[in-house]
């Protein structure tokens, strides 16, 4: 008969360890002798964070080395950075969105803010709303139209292409120089500088329709320019981890190669491909440099994108911003800015939510 | 219908690389041959000539004749299409389509085509093939599900319900059973056994238990040696390769003495 030994007191497996309450008292030791430090200096809280962090980090890491031992010091300090760096990473991030919150709800909640353009609002109406306290007419309305008919417009040129081109670099292309040459040019294209796909599209359109035009159809190609390479390497990836044995699978059942991949390949990748659309969306719908040199300034309703200029809800921001409607009176403008800046963003969360929802919707099915 | 397979003189190739060497060997109709032999000696790679899926490399190409009931699946003019459509094929992994439910994957050769086909006539033909396959009692209440729902040996069998859901002649498979437990093993060779009734069968196992169990007829590749081509050493009645050999290189293969 074994009997059971009973545990030990100090396990054997175990070294010197800090009690659980430790990150707790350096903390709160940390806080303090921050604050005392930052009054003999002149107390700022920005400051008093950071010195705040930085002496808890230290006296965790050092503590720990002390009682623990190396490894467990290590793990310390490497969390410390990695928490670090992605605060540094969120800070910016986190006080533009304040900001424009801040900033941008009066705007957006302006009755009309959405529902009107910006036809008839002219610095004396301005100068009345600043001067009498009336509520700050003109609105978004013909810019988020704008926004939309461009990015629609940039979208179906860009998705067939864009998708056509990738199917060709990894369903037919067997990695031929053409294919070499297309993906170079393709990792070109991404990089260039937006103003100068506004240009192209300024230029090509000067040289076929006559000088000076600017339509939003001129604007959508200069988005597609940006949004083709875009479009091609997500689809391209999506489409390379499409199994091969369901390539063969169709073919060992007597299917042509092009309805294998018309209704084996691309539905097996569509979740990828939509969301991948929808990210580059997301991407261009923000883009003003080449809308200002493609599109115009437009402060009326323009919904034919082959005809006259056309706002858009980057470009309504920067006119706003840099030409206020009443120049003694900027105010109302930049209460307007603010408000379409909050609108984009929203735009484009709600764009990168679409992108998720895609995915999910078009993900093959699992599950019994 | 079921129709015989005549090789002659076939070489295959991978760009430069011969794989398999001057394969001679007639398939009978109605029956099941297995192939067998070492890792890498070409079996696969002739398997996959056999239905013209060996194209599909790039790079890859074959010199030789076969012929299907006396028609060159190599002569001028012959659509790979048309041959694959006659030649079913099953792999080694099960494959079957993921954005389809258990139903259309078994009318994949159909629906994929975009053949017209009355709604009487697919749920015949979705049954018929899932019964073919031994899986009919197993899916007739989920045939709107998902087919990589089910587990591997169902999967395998779906596979094999979608390969006869076309019709073929010939069903050729590549290790069928490799990625299976022993009961879905079981199932597979039950269903090989019905199955030779109505088509040519073609299997390439490592398991010798197997070849002995399912085939009529083996045939034993080997391989001199790695960047080698493989060949048909040996080719005879299955109780003939592992009862009396009349090659020494088969000897030891099929009795675990292999070097
Ligand atoms: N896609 C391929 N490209 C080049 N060589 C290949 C390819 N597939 C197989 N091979 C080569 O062909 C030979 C035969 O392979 P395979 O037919 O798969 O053998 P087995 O199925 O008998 O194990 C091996 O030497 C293998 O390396
Ligand atoms: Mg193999």
């Amino acid at each position: 008969m074994a009997t059971l030994m009973t545990e030990r007191k100090r396990s054997a497996l175990t070294r010197g360890r800090l009690p659980k309450y430790t990150p707790y008292v350096i903390a709160a030791s940390s806080v303090v002798v921050a604050a005392a430090l930052m009054a003999l200096i002149g107390f700022h809280v920005f400051g008093w964070a950071v010195l705040s962090a930085v002496l808890f980090a230290t006296a965790n890491v050092v503590s720990s080395a002390l009682v623990e031992g190396r490894r467990k010091a290590t793990d310390k300090l490497a969390t410390s950075l990695v928490v670090g760096a992605f605060l540094v990473a969120l800070l910016p991030l986190v006080s533009v969105i304040w900001t424009v919150w801040v900033n941008g709800v009066p705007g957006l909640l302006t009755p009309g803010f959405l529902s009107t353009s910006m036809n008839g609002v002219t610095g004396a109406v301005d100068n009345a709303s600043v001067k009498d306290g009336t509520p700050v007419l003109g609105g978004v309305y013909h810019a988020l139209v704008g926004s939309i008919l461009i990015t629609l417009w940039a979208t179906l040129i860009s998705v067939p292409v864009g998708l056509l081109t990738a199917i060709y670099l990894v369903e037919y292309s067997a990695g031929n120089r053409f294919s070499k040459v297309i993906t170079f040019l393709v990792d070109v294209m991404t990089g260039i500088p937006s103003i100068v796909a506004g240009l192209f599209a300024a230029a090509f359109f000067a040289m076929i329709l006559g000088p000076g035009t600017k339509t939003g159809f001129v604007a959508a190609v200069a988005l597609s320019v940006l949004m083709i390479p875009v479009v091609v390497r997500s689809s391209e990836e999506m489409l390379k981890i499409v199994p091969n044995e369901l390539r063969e699978a169709a073919y060992a059942l007597g299917v042509r190669k092009w309805r294998t991949i018309l209704k084996v390949v691309i539905p097996t990748a569509i979740s990828g491909i939509a969301s991948g659309v929808t990210l580059a969306i997301a991407r261009v719908i923000g883009e003003t440099a080449p809308l200002l040199v493609t599109a115009g300034f437009a402060t009326t309703i323009n919904m034919n994108v082959f005809a006259g200029w056309m706002s858009s809800l980057p470009t309504f921001i920067y006119t706003q911003i840099m030409t206020p409607t009443s120049p003694s009176n900027a105010d109302p403008s930049t209460q307007r800015a603010w408000a379409a800046a909050l609108l984009l963003i929203i735009l484009v969360m709600l764009l990168n939510l679409g992108a998720r929802l895609v995915a999910r919707l078009f993900a093959p099915k699992t599950g019994r | 219908m079921s129709k015989r397979i005549d090789v002659s003189d076939l070489n295959v190739y991978y760009g430069d690389f011969r794989a398999v060497e001057d394969v001679n060997i007639t398939l009978d109709a109605k029956s099941v041959t297995a192939f067998i032999g070492p890792s890498g000696c070409g079996k696969s790679t002739f398997l996959r000539t056999l239905n013209r899926m060996h194209e599909v490399i790039p790079g890859a190409r074959v010199e030789g004749k076969v012929l299907l009931d006396g028609d060159n699946l190599y002569g001028d003019g012959v659509d790979p299409v048309t041959v694959r459509s006659q030649i079913g094929m099953v792999f080694q992994r099960p494959n079957p389509f993921p954005t389809m439910s258990i139903r259309d994957n078994v009318l994949a050769g159909v629906k994929l085509n975009n053949r017209r086909i009355s709604r009487s006539d697919a749920d015949e033909l979705v049954e018929g093939s899932l019964r073919g396959a031994n899986l009919w009692n197993e899916v007739k209440d989920r045939l709107e599900k998902p087919g990589s729902g089910l587990s591997g040996g169902q999967q395998q069998r779906l596979c094999i319900a979608r390969a006869i859901a076309v019709s073929p002649d010939v069903i050729l498979m590549d290790e069928p059973c490799s990625a299976l437990d022993p009961i879905s093993t079981l199932a597979i060779e039950d269903l090989i056994n019905e199955l030779k009734d109505e088509y040519t069968v073609v299997i390439v196992t490592h398991n010798m238990q197997q070849a002995a169990r399912v085939s009529d007829k083996t045939a034993f590749f080997n391989i001199a040696g790695t960047g080698k081509p493989g060949k048909l050493i040996e080719f005879a009645e299955t109780a003939t390769i592992f009862n009396n050999p009349r090659e020494k290189s088969t000897e030891d293969y099929v009795s675990g003495r292999f070097g």
